[in-house]
């Protein structure tokens, strides 16, 4: 087997320009998620300091464990908070391009639409839906392909998990109307 | 022998038709997994689990592992066909796989990998074969106090090993301890940080959020990416494989040393990532002829894959011995059994006899299965390649819902599911790392309750930490781990003072 010939040869029609500009970057993300994790700590900490994070007779409440790793993790996240204000140096890498936000927004509406139609649809018609919309409108893939490569998973999957596995998932209108 | 009778009793076990189905089904699966890009050995099982609830523990067992074994397996193909290193692992493999693949000996090269993939794992299986069930024993003396220290042990030294910013790991770890804790406390049967939810109720189901933070947040990455790819297509002939075989002695040093790098950084918290960069650095470096390695040489092949299996395999020997995972894989598996209500930890050699010898047999069985396998299919995985990225992503998004629904049947978690997500990516874009959040969640609660107990058992004192040379050399090694890198400064600031006061 010695043939050298480039045999696979696989294209990605709507990839990201590679000179896209920065949306954000390193030193800004950095910062919020510190405040927001600064925050959690704040807030997890207060619940459990109500719960009682200090001892009594039988030993530590049940407040103190998480009590202190809340202010482990404050602590940690102003320590972060610190460290990117010292070094602004870090602060101009670029975490994401405008291009690539939009590639993952094309992802993630995507999904987050589909969580919100499982919850009214159902599961299977929610997964119908996901795959064949996104082979057609982010993959740009024949509608008939896209239909049926839907159908085909969805229904493989109907059959793997509600029927083959009894692992019961979560239906609606469509499959109420079939008498499942 | 005890324990040989019982391992051969494990394989009786297996060797059923059935058994051997899950196998093959669980290594192309794990094969397929670890070919698709954005796609690793972590979010595999962590996608496929679902598939195993219904089934008895000791077939999900061996299905799920059987995935990790094919995931591993699976990495060295995309690295040497399509220099895309499918796993962070496989990178290493790159360096001479890709070169030897453009010459025209991709069959050598894929030989070698998974060649040196079964040694390295095999080396790894029979560490775990023979130390596991001692450890185990060993561990059965552990009193609370102990354990509190074992678990202090890991967590600190991801903390001082790691090579991460240390306030990044440190981060990871607390949210995932403290993420462990919401809910009911199992103690006092008081509800924690649930803010008067009835969803949080149940707690943060650690699988849930681990489809989350490796599975969604891997296809937002992985979409930023340009996916085109162009690579050699290949065919592995029975006569390559036993030419591969026939010159495998000459470079026993090599597959040794990488073996013996491997099982090290798999058992303690350092991975198979760094694992096979070092097992490759080291050949290069004991080589008489550095100058070829990088431009296809079959020993730069055999060496990081060698390691890198070595490594991902001996990480389930905690796991199984102590309950303690030794990689994020297998915190992932260790979730697994906790969901067939199996405790992982040393009682587990002893109430489950049937159970880890089964397992453990699976490994052997399952890397010479895998073996076979991915040498006669490897035309057909390189193929799967071929299937655009955008049919694959949905397909994935919607595995990655079942699997978080089926755990508890709870909408809420498809949710959650969907927030890790977000989590998962933005945590990796800036650099926090997530194995210690994984770990710090799968192992909170145990670490939690060995500490509460200890702390009634000694009336509240910390010396129990140090109440006896065990307890207390863990403990006291735990805290050097912590501040290792201060220390390793330190110590080498000492050494250049004295240094010029002796010259």
């Amino acid at each position: 087997m010695s043939n050298t010939e480039l045999e696979i040869v696989v294209d990605d029609p709507t990839a990201p320009e590679d000179n896209s500009p920065a949306v954000v970057s390193t030193g800004v993300v950095d910062i919020v998620v510190s405040l927001l994790l600064l925050a959690l700590a704040v807030v997890l900490g207060w619940d459990n300091w109500r719960t009682g994070a200090s001892w009594d007779s039988t030993g530590p409440q049940p407040g103190y464990f998480p009590f202190y790793l809340s202010v482990i993790l404050g602590a940690a996240s102003l320590y972060g908070l610190g460290a990117t204000f010292v070094s602004r140096r870090e602060a101009v890498e670029t975490v994401v391009t405008r291009a690539q936000l939009r590639r993952v927004m094309a992802v993630f509406v995507p999904t987050f639409l589909f969580c919100l139609a499982t919850q009214y649809l159902g599961l299977y018609v929610a997964s119908f839906l996901l795959i064949a919309g996104f082979m057609r409108l982010v993959g740009k893939i024949a509608l008939w392909k896209s239909l049926l490569t839907a159908f085909i998973f969805t229904a493989a999957m109907f059959m793997t998990f509600d029927i083959a596995f009894d692992v019961i998932m979560p239906k609606g209108p469509l499959e109420a109307a079939f008498g499942y | 022998m005890e324990a040989f009778g019982l391992l051969l009793h494990g394989f009786a076990v297996l060797l059923t038709w059935k058994t051997l189905l899950l196998m093959m089904v669980g290594l192309v699966l794990g094969i397929f997994v670890g070919v698709l890009p954005g796609l690793g050995g972590p979010n595999g099982v962590a996608i496929l689990l679902p598939l195993t609830f219904t089934m008895d523990p000791t077939s999900a067992i061996v299905m799920l592992s059987c995935i990790y074994w094919g995931a591993l397996f699976g990495g060295a193909i995309t690295s040497i066909l399509f220099n895309i290193p499918g796993e962070a692992w496989s990178v290493a493999t790159t360096f001479d796989g890709y070169p030897m693949a453009q010459q025209g000996k991709a069959a050598e090269a894929l030989t070698a990998a998974f060649t040196s993939s079964f040694i390295g794992s095999l080396v790894a299986v029979l560490l775990i074969t023979f130390l596991a069930p001692m450890i185990s024993s060993f561990a059965l003396k552990f009193g609370p106090p102990e354990f509190f220290a074992v678990y202090l042990l890991t967590f600190c030294s991801f903390v001082g090993l790691g090579r991460e910013a240390k306030h990044k790991t440190v981060i990871s770890m607390s949210l995932g301890l403290l993420l462990a804790g919401v809910g009911m406390d199992t103690v006092s049967g008081q509800l924690r940080m649930t803010f008067g939810s009835a969803e949080l109720l149940r707690g943060i189901n650690f699988l849930v959020a681990v489809i989350g933070l490796f599975g969604i947040s891997e296809i937002l990455l992985t979409m930023e990416e340009r996916l085109a790819l162009r690579g050699h297509a290949a065919g592995i002939s029975l006569r390559v494989v036993l030419s591969v075989w026939k010159d495998l002695p000459k470079y026993w040093v090599t597959l040794l040393r990488s073996s013996v790098i491997g099982c090290w950084l798999g058992i303690t918290p350092g991975g198979a990532i760094a694992a096979s960069f070092m097992g490759y650095n080291l050949a290069k470096r004991f080589s008489k002829d550095q100058e070829s390695f990088g431009k296809g040489r079959i020993e730069g092949v055999f060496a990081p894959e060698t390691a890198a299996h070595a490594s991902g395999t001996s990480a389930l020997l905690p796991m199984l011995a102590l309950g303690i995972p030794g990689s994020g894989t297998a915190a992932i598996l260790l979730g697994g059994l906790m969901v067939w209500g199996l405790n992982p930890g040393p009682l587990l050699f002893v109430e489950h006899k049937d159970f880890v010898w089964g397992l453990i047999a699976s490994m052997y069985l399952g890397n010479v299965v895998g073996l076979v396998l991915v040498l006669t299919t490897v035309p057909i995985f390189a193929s799967i390649l071929r299937v655009p990225f955008a049919a694959v992503a949905p397909m994935i998004v919607v595995s990655c819902a079942i699997g978080a629904y089926a755990i508890q049947n709870a909408m809420f978690d498809i949710w959650l599911m969907l927030g890790f997500g977000v989590v998962g990516y933005v945590f990796k874009k800036i650099g926090i790392p997530l194995a210690p959040f994984t770990l710090a969640l799968v192992l909170g609660s145990r670490a939690e309750d060995a500490f509460r107990l200890s702390m009634i058992g000694s009336g509240g004192d910390m010396k129990v930490f140090w109440s006896n040379g065990l307890v207390g050399g863990i403990t006291t090694l735990a805290i050097v781990l912590l501040f290792w890198p201060v220390i390793d400064k330190a110590i080498a600031g000492l050494g250049r003072m004295l240094r010029p006061a002796r010259a």
